[in-house]
């Protein structure tokens, strides 16, 4: 069965696929160095201008928002499971409860940025790093979150209801309870995603996140903060591309969860 | 006569709570034969459907647990000891060879899987059949509990389905493996009568079909007066009295029993003039964390002598050949 979308939905989707798949679309090398054309302001050669090495914006944007998303992605997966996995057993399992839920409380404990900044340090500094310290950072807000809703699908009579028909406690997880939690699970899963949209982008813009010669929207943001007052096209379009990406994110996940709910759906 | 199918020897449970523990069924046993019916009848806070609960292993853990008394389900010639068996071996027993119906139909279901995958569920997990096998059996078993085009009604989510369908749907799940033994914890009471008849005439229809015995909780002295073949009327986690339905109902020798019968409304075709005060019992039901210790019942009795207060009072033989649990039951 096929979930009907509303149009916002469609909309978002519709935008972080051009922006996924934008970079094929630019066809301009965004490493591509021309001294003649450092700093042009935006023209019909240069869409969005040019940046302080005679890059092309356009490019650069078209790339950066790729890899921003691909990160946001994946640590979005990443602490999503992560979180899910920590979260569920905490909320259905009493004993490990107390140990899992001060573990979190630590870890929640650390100023995002703070925590991520020191995992990179500790990690050092490349793409899949940043991906495995955005995912530990956000991991315990999901965790949080799921605990939350498992305690209260676990005492739901159906749950009730599914013991008293021999169903174990791994059935009980995977089949009564998770479903249950997707829409909880969604929704914050498209918030990691845009928050680490945002985390990635301020990491590297600190100077910890991706080396710096690859285009993610973060680094462009960071590298214009010089040029600023001459060069304001350096920041303003990565700027809205990443505006852009985390709205969408929301519309997307807000719609996702209301067509998974069976309730909602029928009452549309 | 046959051997029975359940049989509960001296069932107590305990709750514990901040100040001891509360023993919320005391000495409880019955038996149960096959294609019988056995109805639990008592107010709130009886012990009813903590007694279910025992039989199934479904006490809230930590703080309920059997304190004490066997209860045996016969399986062919093998004998369960429900009371002991380890979570593992319960957990086989559980909706193959005992299942359960709930009072609430409209929160039994898990709301995000259609009704015919939670029975086929069942079938799958205890009868091992393959997906599409289970599905078929889900088809018939809801065609069987009377929902009418039972193909495109697997597909329904709980939501699109009213009290009375969810409630032949729990059932279905409750009948998928062919249980010896049903436990229905008062699953009309949320419904209204004319469904409830539906219920009932449903619930008894498929037992004279299966041979499955049922004890019925209940609150509703006309649910059992209709499903009974016996009665065992529970006041303060106690049998007060026992017996055949027709001999309890209409000759009552325990004084509560005949409190609960006449706070009973006029039946709507008797020719009692309306607006009646409705009678009640008077005072609380006993609580349970300090239980006197004689007759649990003696201060709301009408027939209350100093006597009562002595002693715990037994289960003795009545005249009709069931049991009571009062000195003054032939004063009643």
């Amino acid at each position: 069965m096929i979930p009907r979308l509303r149009p916002v939905v469609l909309l978002g989707i519709a935008v972080l696929v051009v922006l996924a798949v934008s970079p094929w679309l630019a066809g301009i090398d965004p490493l591509k160095i021309s001294v003649v054309d450092r700093l042009k302001p935006p023209s019909m050669r240069h869409l969005f201008g040019t940046d302080d090495f005679g890059r092309d914006v356009f490019a650069r944007v078209a790339h950066g928002a790729r890899l921003s998303l691909w990160i946001g992605f994946l640590v979005a997966a990443f602490a999503t499971l992560l979180g899910a996995s920590i979260g569920l057993a905490a909320g259905f399992f009493r004993r490990a409860d107390p140990f899992l839920s001060r573990l979190l409380d630590a870890l929640m404990a650390f100023p995002d940025i703070l925590l991520a900044v020191a995992l990179m340090a500790a990690f050092g500094s490349n793409l899949g790093n940043v991906v495995i310290a955005l995912g530990l950072v956000y991991a315990p807000r999901v965790a949080r979150v799921v605990r939350a809703a498992t305690f209260a699908q676990r005492s739901t009579l159906f749950v009730e209801a599914a013991v008293s028909m021999g169903a174990n406690d791994l059935r009980i997880l995977l089949v009564h309870v998770l479903p249950n939690i997707m829409p909880v699970l969604f929704v914050q899963a498209t918030f990691v995603f845009a928050y680490a949209l945002l985390t990635e982008s301020a990491l590297s813009f600190l100077g910890v996140g991706v080396p710096p010669e690859v285009p993610t929207l973060g680094n462009m943001i960071a590298a214009s903060q010089l040029y600023f007052d001459d060069a304001t096209w350096m920041m303003l379009f990565p700027g809205i591309a990443i505006a852009l990406a985390v709205l969408s994110l929301q519309m997307v996940g807000d719609g996702l969860r209301d067509s998974l709910d069976p309730v909602l759906r029928s009452a549309q | 006569m046959s051997r029975p199918v359940l049989e509960v020897r001296g069932l107590s449970v305990e709750f514990r709570q901040r100040g001891g523990a509360v023993r919320a069924v005391s000495d409880v046993s019955f038996a149960l034969d096959a294609g019988r019916t056995f109805a639990v009848v008592g107010e709130s806070g009886s012990g009813k459907s903590v007694t279910s609960l025992a039989i199934m292993r479904l006490l809230p853990a930590p703080a309920g647990r059997i304190a004490g008394g066997a209860i045996l389900l016969r399986e062919g010639e093998a004998v369960h000891d429900l009371a002991t068996l380890p979570e593992g071996a319960m957990r086989r027993i559980r909706g193959r060879l005992a299942a359960m119906v709930f009072q609430e139909p409209m929160t039994s279901l898990n709301p995000v899987l259609p009704v015919g995958e939670q029975i086929a569920e069942v079938v799958r997990l205890h009868l091992g059949r393959r997906h599409e096998e289970a599905a078929r059996d889900a088809v018939a078993l809801l065609d069987r509990v009377g929902i009418p085009s039972a193909g495109s009604r697997a597909g329904a989510y709980p939501h699109e389905l009213s009290g009375g369908m969810r409630q032949r749907v729990m059932i279905a799940i409750a009948l998928a493996c062919k249980p010896l033994l049903m436990i229905a914890d008062e699953p009309t009471t949320a419904l209204d009568v004319t469904i409830q008849a539906q219920v009932l005439a449903l619930i008894r229809e498929l037992q004279d079909e299966t041979g499955m015995a049922v004890l019925f909780i209940t609150h509703n002295l006309g649910v059992v007066a209709e499903i009974a073949d016996e009665v065992a009327v529970m006041y303060g986690g106690q049998f007060v009295e026992t017996g055949r339905t027709a001999d309890v109902l209409t000759r009552p020798q325990h004084p509560y029993t005949t409190a609960l019968l006449e706070s009973l409304p006029p039946g709507i075709e008797s020719r009692a003039p309306p607006r009646q005060i409705l009678r009640a019992i008077p005072g609380q039901v006993v609580n349970l964390t300090r239980p006197p210790t004689g007759c649990r019942f003696a201060e709301r009795c009408p027939l209350h002598i100093p006597d009562c207060d002595g002693a715990a009072i037994a289960l003795r033989d009545s005249a009709a050949g069931g049991g009571v649990r009062c000195i003054r039951a032939a004063a009643a």
